[in-house]
């Protein structure tokens, strides 16, 4: 997402002065580890772990609060909540896997090709990657979702092009600098094709560095692509989503506030893991003299 | 040099909002409900009604004739009727009234960011790399990532639901009752805000604390409170107000989904309801306002930097 970056960027902290080259990540990053692998499980094999089928409804018992073999209570048509987050899990995540991995696929081949070409290419794919960095991405969204008639896959295809100029910015940053060292001349002077000088000594130099964008993007797209479910525009009503649910136990918070409350802190704690996951990463490899 | 600075940002502020209502215009007309649609509502469609409805609201003019009309209106300080979310009211007098609410939100949620993120952050920065540091970036990390519509369903289940210490719903009337009504969005809407602002700061002190003149302060044997205010502080000031523009943009975002949440009718559910039901000329106006807002606190926070930083002021006059 926009804002995380910017933070990231605006602001230069200092050299580090002590060695801060830890070998083992710090416990938070663990845990952080852990709860993104238990979601990345979650929607693989979710569907099959659900103790109620998530579709059905139980109309004699609808809002009910937890009990009665519902650990987290049923909602609005007597659906069982923790089916359908675990159901859900699928629909909040891979949207957003998808938002991530494109806006890094374009993103880092523009980021490249800006970086190896220079002069106008350049500056035109920069100027316009600015002016797109400026707006309020989530609410360019949700007017061009919101008029277009809202839909899961207009969201996620708005979401990917807006988050093309984070990608491209990072990677652009990393790569110029990589442009610039000795054994891009090197290879160069050895008569190496560009692709190969791109992909075999370029990309795994900055690869860190794409991966800390990637994680970030996906939690951007997370956020985005469940607000967006959130105000009715996103995943359409009656499929099991974070963020419809979240919208929909809302009127319920009296008599059942798990049907907001649990979706709500599952995108929470996923949002969280990953941004901290990402900015150790970034922190990590991007500050040892890939960049700048 | 300033005056000269200040006319030429508003002239391109003025071309953006051009390109940016035009642009708007084109996706209204490409989306798939017609503003008819939304002026038939439940009736009937006779032929008669069609017409009268297309001769009043001059539907069945090409685009580009729509679009100059409303232009011309817009000059003239007349946004037009609106057509769904409010029936035939003046889009002017919606936008203001929508306008007032969030402003409020905003200045109160602006009042928290300052009064919590900066000392938070300054905290931070000196105590570089201890526990208070690693709490107070942690927790800052977590502000950020969180998703305004969350932190705001969960602040209203535990403050409003659950303890019964705010009201959930409605604006209040009279200050005290509408103080009272707007400090739980006011809080979400801040929560998510001073994450940046505590980074921003937080880098912003460590930059100005590692400097040489900060250290000959000390060595001169100035009491550390004087060190911070007058020396990091005032050096530190810069990149803060420059964060103020991008907490701007954050908080337009996050303000839709919190005015969602605790049903406020402010300017974003005022945008969300004209989206999803094509009144052209609320979402024209509402995007107008939203644009300008954005401009000119852009414009006020450039302002701001040249009375906070001498150095900032050659840069204007070299014409940059």
């Amino acid at each position: 997402m926009a804002e995380l970056t910017a933070v990231a960027q605006t602001v230069e902290e200092p050299e580090q002065i002590e060695g801060r080259r830890r070998k083992r990540p710090p416990v938070l990053i663990l845990l952080a580890g852990s709860v993104a692998a238990a979601i990345a499980v979650l929607v693989v094999i979710g569907p099959w772990t659900t103790p109620f089928d998530p579709a059905h409804q139980d109309l004699m018992n609808t809002a009910a609060g937890p009990g009665g073999g519902h650990p987290l209570g049923t909602d609005s048509l007597g659906r069982d909540v923790l089916s359908l987050l675990l159901a859900g899990a699928r629909i909040a995540v891979i949207g957003p896997v998808i938002v991530a991995a494109g806006a890094v696929l374009f993103g880092a081949t523009l980021g490249m090709a800006a970086a190896w070409k220079g002069g106008f290419v350049d500056s035109l794919i920069s100027r316009v990657a600015d002016l797109m960095y400026a707006l309020p991405g989530l609410l360019v969204i949700v007017v061009i979702v919101g008029v277009l008639g809202g839909g899961y896959w207009l969201a996620v295809a708005v979401l990917l092009l807006l988050s093309l100029p984070t990608a491209f910015r990072m990677t652009r940053s990393v790569a110029a600098a990589q442009v610039r060292l000795p054994y891009i001349e090197a290879a160069r002077t050895l008569g190496l094709s560009v692709p190969r000088i791109v992909f075999r000594h370029i990309l795994p130099n900055i690869f860190p560095t794409l991966l800390a964008t990637f994680l970030l993007d996906f939690v951007g797209a997370l956020i985005g692509l469940s607000g967006l479910s959130f105000l009715g525009l996103g995943a359409p009503p009656g499929t099991p989503d974070w963020g419809s649910l979240l919208q929909d136990g809302q009127s319920m918070l009296t008599v059942n506030p798990w049907v907001s409350l649990a979706p709500g802190l599952l995108i929470l704690l996923t949002a969280t893991s990953i941004t901290l996951l990402g900015d150790w990463m970034y922190d990590r490899y991007s500050a040892r003299g890939a960049q700048r | 040099m300033v005056a000269a600075f200040v006319l030429r940002r508003l002239g391109a502020g003025i071309l953006l909002l051009l390109t940016l209502s035009f642009l708007v215009f084109c996706l209204l007309a490409l989306s798939p409900g017609t503003p008819l649609q939304a002026l038939l509502g439940t009736r009937p469609a006779s032929p008669e009604l069609v017409d009268s409805l297309n001769a009043r609201y001059h539907l069945n003019d090409p685009f580009l004739v729509q679009y100059g009309r409303w232009l011309a209106g817009v000059c003239a300080l007349d946004f037009g009727q609106s057509i769904s979310v409010q029936s035939d009211a003046p889009v002017g007098q919606i936008l203001s009234e929508r306008m007032a609410l969030t402003l409020q939100l905003g200045g109160y949620a602006l009042v928290l960011i300052l009064l919590v993120g900066i000392p938070l952050g300054m905290l931070a920065g000196i105590r570089r790399g201890r526990r208070t540091d690693r709490a107070i970036s942690a927790g800052a990390t977590v502000a950020i990532s969180a998703p305004a519509f969350v932190l705001a369903i969960v602040l209203l289940y535990v403050f409003g639901v659950a303890l019964k210490w705010f009201p959930v719903y409605g604006t209040g009337t009279g200050f005290a009752e509408r103080v009272s009504h707007l400090t739980l969005p006011a809080v979400a809407l801040a929560t998510v805000l001073s994450g940046i602002l505590v980074r921003q700061t937080r880098a912003a002190m460590l930059t100005a604390m590692s400097q040489d003149y900060i250290t000959f302060a000390r060595l001169r044997g100035l009491s550390p409170g004087r060190v911070l205010v007058r020396y990091a502080l005032r050096n530190a000031a810069l990149p803060v107000v420059t964060s103020l523009g991008l907490i701007l943009v954050a908080a337009l975002t996050s303000t839709l989904f919190i005015e969602q949440v605790f049903s406020l009718p402010g300017i974003g559910t005022l945008l969300l309801a004209a989206v999803t039901n094509n009144d052209v000329p609320v979402v024209q106006g509402a995007v107008l306002v939203l644009g300008a807002s954005v401009i000119l606190t852009n414009l006020a926070v450039d302002l701001l930097g040249l009375a906070l930083d001498p150095r900032t002021r050659f840069a204007v006059k070299d014409g940059a």
